[in-house]
């Protein structure tokens, strides 16, 4: 791929006007609350589409794309079986909580709803999890820029650290989620032509179907055996492991993303946000996944369009994107198709840094190291964060060279994270009984049997270090067994151990639980406005998209 | 800044026209996979037009 000025003009049209809006936001930092949290000054359609941006990092198009060649179709099951209904249950019945707490951040939650240790273990996980998340988006950019531009892996992942740095340092939580709705619309309006122009080349949904093994084009049909479908999954594991634990996991406990629809107005807002974004979510794979699907459909017809090949053998579906740019994107279009790939990488990396630093400064620093300073102290620490955040980025960007499946190490320590959390959560958000050493030694253990599982099975040669008493049909099997293990786990521990242990008094618990928390109502609200109607809503077009794709 | 859909529009103004320009004096200008579509004159436009509404829309909350 080679290019040309006009290419080269709109990345940096584009390195300007993100590094503008950091400026143009700096002077409304007054606060550490204003850095770290945007203190609830964000509207809505903002908050929605940052909201779906934050996770729209560069190893989610890659890796989406990469699946979308490998396992066809049936990947939009992260979408439409996993993402939107995780997103609508958390705008329906979390965000209640989550808000009418006034929390900071969700391991704040955890202390105001249970225990200090809670919170601790919480923060501290969470905070690993985030800077690991961050590099490996730099490491896929680094070695793509490397093998499809030549460009050097540290200049590109320096330069793209460097940017983001600038506006995160400068306008703090709200120049990054302002950011990110530009990197949203960057991302649709880049990636769209290049599935237009792929799904074309190949004939069409029809033309693709008939080169195309029938597996390729289904995303149900074939979730019956394991050995049928792709991705070696059974539809247990499916429907459990990734359309409940993992995704509601992820979208309903994940900082990241729930620190948006925080950052809304008002507690409407906050409940609208991810309830707006699941609308164009459900679109998303027609936009990442099917130009990975034209690409297999183009490689069987006389197309000339090969994905390339792997050094140590067998196709290289990391580099199906790029590749694909390089045959259909002339140079200009071709410098929107990189920006729109530079955009997805920073809107990843900013959401990261920005919870990264509010967890560390407000659940680790001001929580143990210095508790009662005043706020400029903290503001300066939020600062100091971020930079820490975005050179811990950098280092763990080098560590991640020795994992080749990205999206397959990222599944792995969602199943960590964020699998046992989530039951955490429902059984802190909607059962008064549960008590802070349930939720300890329920998370605890939770990530302990998470642990266990991947170092007792096998699965692609991965996994099984203690030793190999199961052998799963594929890695995406073993990862959403391992958190249907680890969340049950979970939620078993809490429930005795608070049953064996004394409850906080109800009288503390109000705005934390379900039952003592007075609920909002939005019943004055138009149709368009309120959670229920544009749930279902939402719900229905899944449905037309579930059978049309059947 | 109180209104993102002003910056916002003039960045995808900005990116669009440069292309559709682009377009029309390279009309040419093909990847190795042709359709025979002017890809960067309609994706140039799509942008303008994209831009131009976030710039319609902002000025006229301000009015």
């Amino acid at each position: 791929m080679k290019l040309t000025p006009i290419d080269y003009a709109s990345l940096i049209i584009y390195f300007a006007f993100v590094m503008g809006i950091g400026w143009m936001v700096r002077r409304r930092i007054k606060t550490s609350e204003d850095f770290l949290t945007s203190k609830h000054s964000v509207p809505v359609w903002i908050t929605s589409l940052a909201f779906i941006a934050a996770n729209l990092g560069a190893q989610e198009m890659i890796g989406m794309c990469a699946s979308g060649a490998k396992y066809g179709i049936m990947t939009a099951q992260f979408y439409w079986l996993g993402a939107v209904p995780a997103m609508l249950f958390v705008g329906l019945f979390m965000m209640p909580f989550y808000y009418g707490s006034r929390a900071r951040s969700v391991p704040e939650y955890l202390k105001l709803r249970f225990d200090e240790k809670t919170r601790c273990l919480n923060a501290i996980t969470f905070a690993i999890m985030t800077v690991f998340s961050s590099g490996i988006s730099m490491y896929a950019l680094g070695l793509l820029f490397e093998l499809v531009l030549g460009w050097s892996f540290t200049s590109s992942v320096l330069l793209s650290a460097a940017i983001v740095l600038v506006y995160t340092f400068l306008g703090g939580l709200t120049s990054a989620i302002y950011n990110e709705v530009v990197q949203f619309f960057l991302i649709i309006l880049g990636f769209a032509p290049l599935s237009i122009l792929a799904v074309s080349k190949a004939g069409g949904w029809k033309g693709i179907s008939a080169h195309l093994q029938p597996v390729m084009t289904h995303t149900w049909r074939y979730v019956g055996h394991a050995s049928e479908n792709p991705m070696g999954v059974e539809p247990f594991g499916l429907i459990v492991g990734l359309g409940f634990v993992l995704s509601f996991g992820y979208w309903c406990t994940n900082f990241l993303v729930v620190q948006r629809a925080l950052a809304a107005e008002t507690m409407a807002g906050s409940r609208q946000t991810p309830i707006f974004a699941a609308f164009p979510k459900i679109l998303m794979p027609f936009v990442v996944i099917l130009p990975g699907i034209a690409a297999v459909a183009l490689m069987s017809t006389a197309s000339g369009y090969t994905i390339p090949l792997k050094h140590g053998g067998g196709y290289d579906y990391d580099q199906v994107l790029t590749t694909l740019m390089a045959k259909f994107y002339p140079n200009g279009t071709l410098g929107i198709g990189l920006t729109a790939l530079m955009a997805s990488f920073m809107s990843g990396m900013a959401g990261n840094v920005t919870a990264f630093n509010t967890v560390f400064t407000y659940d680790l620093y001001q929580s143990y190291i210095r508790r009662n300073a005043p706020d400029k102290h903290y503001l300066w620490v939020g600062r100091i964060t971020t930079i820490a955040g975005v050179i811990l980025s950098i280092g763990c960007a080098y560590l991640a060279t020795y994992f080749n499946n990205i999206m397959d190490f990222l599944q792995l320590v969602f199943a960590f994270v964020n699998a046992p959390l989530f039951a955490t959560f429902l059984l802190g958000m909607f059962w008064k009984r549960s008590t802070g050493h349930g939720a300890f030694w329920g998370l605890l253990t939770g990530l302990v049997a998470g642990g266990m599982t991947l170092g007792l099975t096998v699965a692609e040669n991965k996994g099984g270090w203690i030793a190999n008493l199961h052998q799963f049909p594929s890695s995406m099997a073993q990862n959403f067994w391992i958190a249907i293990i680890s969340w049950s786990t979970c939620f078993v521990v809490t429930y005795v151990v608070s049953m064996a242990t004394t409850p906080k008094p109800e009288s503390e618990l109000h705005n934390l639980v379900y039952g003592v928390t007075d609920l909002p109502h939005e019943g004055g609200a138009p149709w368009y406005k309120r959670p229920g109607p544009l749930a279902v809503i939402v719900i229905v077009v899944l449905v037309i998209f579930n059978v049309l794709f059947w | 800044m109180n209104d993102l859909r002003r910056p916002t529009g003039i960045l995808f103004a900005v990116l669009g026209l440069i292309l559709v320009l682009y377009g029309l004096i390279h009309p040419g200008a093909r990847a190795e996979l042709d359709s025979g579509v002017n890809v960067n004159l309609w994706t140039g436009l799509t942008m303008l037009v994209f831009g131009g509404c976030l710039l319609w829309l902002s000025f006229r909350a301000k009015s």
